[in-house]
C-alpha cells in the first residue's frame, strides 16, 4: 500500500531473534517457546491479549506435513486463537498481520518465522520451488542459480568481483556486533576473500549466505495501543510486496523490478534513510537490490551483517524487519528500510519503511 | 496404495494431438522423482521419553502453570505456550478414555490381527491421553472408563521405543465412570 494512503498507524513494538549454525538438541517448538515469550513479555502481553497470530515456515524445510500446526504449541492456542500461516518468509506473514490490523478489528498481532535448514539440504529444498515440469526435475541447486545470475551481472559490466568482495567484507565487519551472526570477522579484507576458490563460479563461499537455524518473533500494535505498550514504537510508514515472473528465462536476472516497484510504492526514497536491512542471500543479489531499492551512500546497509552473516530460510526477511525496528526503537535510527525476498533469484520482494516518532 | 506404474484412468483414453504432432508418440505422463533426506533430531524431551522406555518407565511433563501432566512430554504446555522442564514418572496403569474398533489391516503390520482396538489411554497421574492398542479381551468388552495396564515386551527385548508396550490389557479394577473418563487438563480450563 502506498505511503500515507489513509492507513492506520501500526508499529513494531517488540522483537526477539535467535540464530545458530545448527540447533542440535532443540526442535522448532523449543526454539520458539523462548522467543515468543521473550517478545510478548517485553511489552507485557499474554497470548489472550494478542488479536491475531501469523507465521511463516516451510514443510519442505521441516520434512514434515503441517509442521506449523505443531509449532503453535510454542504460542499457546487455547482458548482457540485467531491464526494464519504462510508458506513464505515470516516477513510476508507480517504483511498479512499488518493488513489484518488495517481492517481495524484487532489492535495487536504476533508474527513469527522460523526454519531449521540443518536438518536437510537447503540448496536442494530450494530447487523444489521451481516450476515442476521443466526446471525442478533438473535439480538446479540454489547456489548454481545464484551463480548464473551473478555471471550475468558481472558480464553486464556494472559490477566487479571486487565490488562483490566489498559487500562480503562489510557484512563480516558489521556482524561482529551481532550476537546472532554465525559468520563475522573484524579484520577480513577483499583481497583475502578474492583469493579463495569459487564455490559456484563466480561466487565464493563468502558471497553466499551463511546458512543458520533460527527464528524471529515480532509483536505489532496499532495506534494508541502501540504508544501505551512501548516507549518508542517503530511505525510502519509503508509496506508493499511485488512479484516478478516465475520462469527464470522470462526475466532479466540482473534486475529485480518487483523490488523497485515495492520501494516506490512505500516512498522509500522520499526522505533520508538512516539504515537499510536488505535480504540478499548472495553478495550479487544484495548489489542488485541496492540499486533497485535506490539506496544512497548516506544509508548504512545491513548494520546487522544481513543474511550473509546468518541466513535462516523462512525467517531471514522478518529478521531484517526486526533488526531495522530494533534500531528505530533504540533511537539509533529514525528512518529505516527493511526488505525481504522469496522465490528463485529475487522473484518476490517486500519492502517496509519504519520510522520513529 | 495406488500402483505408480498404472496410469490414472484419465490417461487411459486416447490423447488427441494437433496435426503438426501427428505420428509422434504422445506424452501420457511425466515422472519427476523427488527425494529429500533429513536428519531428524528429536527434542530433548522426546529423547528422554524414548530412553526411559528402555527401563520400562513412562515419562510425562508437569505444567508450571497449573500442574497439568502431559504425556508424551513435549517440553511445552501447548495451552499457554509455556516451557516445561519438570519431568514426572507415570504409572503404567490407567483407563480407556476413548476407543475405536478397526476392521481393516494396517499395511506393514502383519502381526496385527483384525479387528483391533486403538484407544486413547489415560495414565494414572496424567491429564491427557495417548494412543495405545487394547488387547487381552474381546473387542466388544472394550468400553470408555475400562481400567487397563501395560503389557511390556520381555526385558531382553526392551529398547528406547514406545513399541516396548505390546498392548494394554484390562486390569479387572472397577471402571472409571464415563463422566470422569478422558481429558482432565482441558476440562479444567473450559469449566473454569
Amino acid at each position: 500500500m502506498a505511503k500515507g494512503a489513509g492507513q492506520r498507524d501500526v508499529a513494531v513494538i517488540s522483537v526477539a531473534v535467535r540464530q545458530e549454525e545448527a540447533l542440535t538438541d532443540e526442535n522448532e517448538v523449543q526454539l520458539l517457546v523462548d522467543l515468543v515469550n521473550r517478545a510478548r513479555d517485553a511489552v507485557g502481553l499474554s497470548q489472550t491479549e494478542i488479536g491475531f497470530t501469523c507465521s511463516g515456515s516451510s514443510d519442505f524445510l521441516a520434512g514434515q506435513a503441517f509442521s506449523f500446526v505443531q509449532t503453535l504449541d510454542a504460542v499457546g492456542a487455547f482458548p482457540p486463537i485467531s491464526e494464519s500461516h504462510v508458506e513464505m518468509d515470516g516477513a510476508f506473514a507480517l504483511y498479512e498481520a499488518w493488513v489484518k490490523l488495517q481492517i481495524g478489528d484487532v489492535d495487536t498481532a504476533l508474527v513469527y518465522g522460523y526454519g531449521k535448514p540443518s536438518a536437510g539440504s537447503v540448496r536442494d529444498v530450494l530447487a523444489l520451488q521451481l516450476d515442476p515440469y521443466y526446471l525442478a526435475p533438473l535439480w538446479p541447486d540454489a547456489h548454481a542459480l545464484a551463480a548464473l545470475q551473478a555471471r550475468l551481472l558481472l558480464d553486464s559490466g556494472t559490477v566487479t568481483p571486487e565490488a562483490l568482495a566489498e559487500v562480503a567484507v562489510r557484512s563480516l565487519h558489521n556482524a561482529v556486533d551481532n550476537p546472532n551472526a554465525v559468520r563475522a570477522s573484524a579484520d577480513a579484507t577483499p583481497e583475502e576473500l578474492l583469493a579463495a576458490e569459487p564455490v559456484a563460479d563466480p561466487l565464493r563461499a563468502s558471497d553466499l549466505a551463511q546458512v543458520a537455524d533460527g527464528g524471529c518473533v515480532v509483536v505489532l500494535a496499532a495506534g494508541e495501543r502501540a504508544r501505551a505498550l512501548c516507549e518508542r514504537p517503530a511505525w510502519i510508514r509503508g509496506i508493499d510486496h511485488r512479484i516478478d515472473g516465475h520462469a527464470l528465462g522470462t526475466r532479466d536476472l540482473t534486475r529485480a523490478p518487483s523490488a523497485a516497484m515495492a520501494a516506490q510504492e512505500v516512498g522509500a526514497s522520499s526522505d533520508r534513510l538512516d539504515i537499510a536491512e536488505i535480504h540478499g542471500p548472495t553478495t550479487s543479489q544484495e548489489l542488485i537490490l541496492q540499486r533497485e531499492l535506490g539506496i544512497a551512500g548516506e544509508t548504512a546497509v545491513n548494520p546487522s551483517g544481513g543474511a550473509l552473516a546468518a541466513d535462516t530460510l523462512m525467517a531471514s526477511g522478518l529478521i531484517r524487519i526486526a533488526e531495522a525496528a530494533a534500531r528505530v526503537g533504540a533511537g539509533t535510527a529514525d528512518r529505516a528500510l527493511a526488505h525481504a525476498t522469496s522465490g528463485p533469484c529475487l522473484q518476490q520482494n517486500l519492502v517496509c519503511v519504519l520510522e520513529g516518532d | 496404495m495406488t500402483d505408480p506404474d498404472i496410469p490414472p484412468r484419465a490417461l487411459a483414453e486416447a490423447v488427441i494431438t494437433p496435426e503438426a504432432l501427428a505420428g509422434l508418440e504422445p506424452v501420457r505422463s511425466v515422472r519427476t522423482p523427488i527425494r529429500l533426506v533429513y536428519d531428524f533430531v528429536p527434542s530433548a524431551a522426546a529423547q528422554a521419553y524414548l530412553r526411559a522406555y528402555a527401563e520400562k518407565r513412562i515419562l510425562g511433563h508437569r505444567s508450571p502453570v497449573d500442574g497439568a501432566v502431559f504425556v508424551p512430554p513435549r517440553g511445552v504446555d501447548p495451552r499457554h505456550g509455556t516451557a516445561i522442564d519438570e519431568t514426572v514418572d507415570l504409572a503404567d496403569t490407567g483407563h480407556v478414555g476413548n476407543f475405536c474398533v478397526t476392521h481393516l489391516p494396517i499395511p506393514g503390520r502383519d502381526d496385527l490381527e483384525v479387528p483391533y482396538v486403538s484407544a486413547w489411554i489415560h495414565l494414572d497421574g496424567a491429564d491427557i491421553g495417548f494412543l495405545g492398542l487394547v488387547a487381552g479381551c474381546a473387542t466388544e468388552e472394550v468400553r470408555i472408563g475400562m481400567r487397563v495396564r501395560a503389557v511390556w515386551k520381555p526385558d531382553e527385548q526392551l529398547g528406547p521405543t514406545a513399541e516396548n508396550i505390546l498392548y494394554w490389557e484390562p486390569s479387572g479394577e472397577p471402571d472409571v465412570p464415563v463422566g470422569r473418563a478422558g481429558n482432565r487438563a482441558w476440562r479444567g480450563r473450559t469449566d473454569g
